[in-house]
C-alpha cells in the first residue's frame, strides 16, 4: 500500500507545484498593472511598454508581485487554493437550495444522469439478451452498434433539446434522453461480449444436462457476464454525465453543472468555471467509484473476485 | 396513413428476408454477412422516410432522408469549410499532437519505476473525468479560432494515449527482456525492435479511443466560441434557425469523417500489427 500511495501523492504534489508555478506568468500582466496602479514601481513601467512582452520575461522582473497572481478575482488562471475555496463556499456556505449552490446544480445533473443512464443501460442489456439469442438481430443489428461508437454522437445534443421542447418535453426529459443514448452503446457491446464469454465447453456441459435455453441463460450466460457488464457499466455511466452536461449547454434552463460552465464563460468568471469543472470531476469520480465498489461485492459473492 | 402501413410492412417484409439470409444456408458468407446490415440500415432509412411523409411531421421535429440528402448536396461547399475546420484544424492537429505528446511521456515514465507507479493512477483517474469540461477555459486562453479545438482535443487524447502507451510497453515477458539483454542490446535497440512492437496492438486501441474523442472535443468546444465556421457552430446555429436539414447534415458529415478516420487507423493497425492473433 505505502509503495503505492507514496509515488502517487509525490506525483500530485509535482502537479499542484506546477500549477502555482503556472499562475504567475498567466496572471502576471494583470496583476502588474494593479500594482502600478496602486502606486508601486513595477519594471518596465507603462502598460503600454508591457502589452507584447513575454509574460515570462515579466515574472522574471517582478517577483514582488508573484503573491499578487495567486488572489486574484477574475484571473485567467485561478490557484488551486482559490478553487477549493470557492468549492467550499458553494457547497457548504450556502443553502442547497439556493440558485449559487453547486449542490443544487450538481443534483439537477446528477438526477437526468441517473434517469438516462437507467434507462440506457436497461435497453442496452435487453438488446444485447436479443442480440445473443436471435441470429438475424445479431447480423443485423450489431455492426451498426459497433459502427456508431466511431460517430460523435454528441453533436446531435443541441437537436435534441430543441426537438424535443417544440412537442413539450423540457427539463430532466431530454438531458436524460442524450445521457441514455450515450450509455446505451456501450452496454450492448459489453454485454454482447459477456453473455457469449461461456467457453462452448461450458455450453456442450448445461445442455448434456439437457438445460433449456431459458435455463441456461439464467445459470451459466448470465452469471458469466457479470464482469463484463460492471466494466461497460463503468464507461457507460461516465459518458452519461458528459451527456447530461453537454445537454445542459443550449437548454437555457439555467440549472445543471453545465449551465455553471457556460455561465461562467459568458461573464469571464473563471473560478466559477474552474469549480464547476472539479464538481463534475467530483461526481464522476464518485459514480465510477459506487459501480467499482458493487462490482467488487458482487464478483465477491460469485467468487470471481 | 396508408404510408405509414407501408412503413411497417416494409419492416416485416424485409426483416422476414434478413432472418432468411442470416438462418439459411448461406448465412456464414461474407456477402451474406455485409447484405444483412446493409438491408437493415436501408430499412431503418426507409421506414424514417415513410413514417416522417405518412404523419407529416414539421421539419422542426425530423426532416425526412431525402430532403437531407437534397440539403447535404446543394450545401457542399459550406460542408466542406466547416469539416476543414473542425476536422482537419481542430481534430487532426490535436489529435496529432496529444498523441506525440503521450508518446514522449510514456518513454519518460518507462525509463523510471516510481513515475509509472505515480503517473499510471492518476492518468487513469483522469481519463474517466468528463475533460470536455475544460473547454470554455482553453477557448478563454487560446481564442475563438482552431487552436483552441485543437487544445481541448490535446487534452482529451492525452490521457487515454499515455495510460495504453505505458500499459504496452509492459508487454514483453521477462524472457524476453532478458534474452535481448544477452545480445548486448542497449535500450534503445530493445526499445525499438522488441518493446515497441509489442506495444502496437495497445498503442492502436489508444488511437482508435481517442479518434472518437477527437472529434468530440473539437465540436463541443465550438459550442463555447468559434468563427463562422465549423461543425459545432453550424450546428448549433442552426438549431437556433430550426433548420433541422442542415442539422442532419453536418451529422452524416460527423458520422462519415469519424467512421473514415476510424477505419483508416483500423487498416494500419491490421499493416502494423499482422503477427498479433486478433489480426489472423
Amino acid at each position: 500500500m505505502k509503495r503505492l500511495v507514496f509515488p502517487v501523492v509525490v506525483v500530485v504534489a509535482a502537479i499542484l507545484a506546477f500549477w502555482y508555478a503556472a499562475c504567475v506568468p498567466m496572471n502576471i500582466k494583470f496583476a502588474l498593472m494593479t500594482a502600478e496602479r496602486q502606486g508601486a514601481v513595477v519594471s518596465p513601467e507603462g502598460m503600454i511598454t508591457r502589452r507584447d512582452m513575454s509574460p515570462f520575461v515579466l515574472a522574471a522582473k517582478n517577483p514582488a508581485q508573484w503573491s499578487d497572481t495567486w488572489v486574484q478575482d477574475k484571473p485567467r488562471l485561478p490557484a488551486p487554493h482559490q478553487v477549493v475555496t470557492e468549492l467550499w463556499a458553494q457547497t457548504m456556505q450556502v443553502a442547497p437550495t439556493s440558485k449559487r449552490s453547486l449542490v443544487f446544480h450538481g443534483w439537477i445533473t446528477l438526477s437526468a444522469t441517473l434517469l438516462g443512464f437507467a434507462i440506457g443501460s436497461g435497453l442496452g442489456i435487453l438488446l444485447a439478451v436479443g442480440i445473443v439469442h436471435s441470429r438475424a438481430m445479431d447480423m443485423s443489428v450489431m455492426p451498426w452498434a459497433i459502427a456508431s461508437q466511431t460517430i460523435p454522437i454528441l453533436a446531435i445534443a443541441p437537436m435534441i433539446i430543441v426537438v424535443l421542447s417544440s412537442i413539450g418535453l423540457q427539463g430532466l426529459v431530454p438531458k436524460a434522453v442524450i445521457s441514455a443514448y450515450l450509455s446505451f452503446f456501450p452496454v450492448v457491446v459489453g454485454m454482447v461480449k459477456g453473455l457469449r464469454s461461456p467457453s462452448p465447453m461450458d455450453l456442450d456441459l448445461v445442455k448434456t444436462w439437457s438445460a433449456t435455453k431459458a435455463q441456461t441463460f439464467w445459470k451459466l450466460r448470465l452469471p458469466a457476464s457479470a464482469p463484463y457488464l460492471f466494466a461497460s457499466l463503468k464507461i457507460g455511466v461516465a459518458s452519461s454525465l458528459v451527456g447530461t452536461i453537454v445537454g445542459e449547454l443550449p437548454s437555457g434552463t439555467g440549472q445543471g453543472l453545465g449551465f455553471r460552465l457556460l455561465s461562467g464563460s459568458y461573464y469571464g468568471q473563471t473560478v466559477q468555471i474552474w469549480s464547476a469543472l472539479f464538481a463534475t470531476a467530483i461526481l464522476a469520480a464518485c459514480l465510477v467509484a459506487i459501480i467499482g465498489l458493487m462490482e467488487r461485492g458482487v464478483l465477491k459473492r460469485m467468487g470471481l473476485g | 396513413m396508408t404510408l405509414v402501413i407501408a412503413a411497417f410492412v416494409l419492416w416485416a417484409g424485409l426483416w422476414y428476408l434478413n432472418v432468411q439470409l442470416a438462418n439459411g444456408r448461406g448465412g456464414d458468407t461474407r456477402a451474406v454477412g455485409l447484405a444483412v446490415p446493409v438491408i437493415f440500415g436501408l430499412t431503418l432509412v426507409g421506414m424514417w422516410e415513410l413514417i416522417v411523409r405518412g404523419l407529416e411531421l414539421p421539419m422542426v421535429i425530423l426532416p425526412a432522408p431525402s430532403m437531407i440528402a437534397a440539403r447535404f448536396a446543394s450545401s457542399i461547399p459550406t460542408l466542406w469549410t466547416d469539416f476543414v475546420q473542425t476536422f482537419v484544424k481542430g481534430a487532426l492537429s490535436g489529435f496529432a499532437i496529444g498523441s506525440l505528446a503521450a508518446f514522449l511521456v510514456a518513454i519518460l515514465v518507462d525509463r523510471s519505476d516510481f513515475l509509472r507507479r505515480g503517473i499510471l493512477p492518476v492518468g487513469s483517474f483522469v481519463a474517466a473525468l468528463p475533460i470536455v469540461g475544460t473547454a470554455p477555459i482553453l477557448v478563454m486562453w487560446y481564442g475563438f479560432d482552431w487552436q483552441s479545438k485543437a487544445a481541448v482535443v490535446t487534452i482529451m487524447v492525452f490521457f487515454p494515449m499515455l495510460v495504453n502507451i505505458t500499459a504496452g510497453l509492459q508487454e514483453t515477458t521477462q524472457m524476453q527482456r532478458d534474452q535481448i539483454k544477452t545480445w548486448a542490446a542497449s535500450y534503445w535497440q530493445g526499445f525499438w525492435k522488441l518493446r515497441l512492437p509489442a506495444a502496437m496492438p495497445f498503442i492502436f486501441n489508444g488511437l482508435k479511443i481517442s479518434s472518437t474523442l477527437a472529434l468530440i472535443g473539437a465540436i463541443v468546444a465550438e459550442f463555447f466560441g468559434s468563427p463562422i465556421a465549423g461543425m459545432g457552430f453550424r450546428i448549433s446555429t442552426s438549431v437556433g434557425q430550426l433548420a433541422l436539414d442542415m442539422v442532419w447534415a453536418e451529422i452524416v458529415v460527423a458520422a462519415l469523417a469519424g467512421s473514415l478516420f476510424y477505419g483508416a487507423l483500423a487498416l494500419v493497425e491490421r499493416w502494423v500489427t499482422f503477427w498479433h492473433p486478433s489480426q489472423r
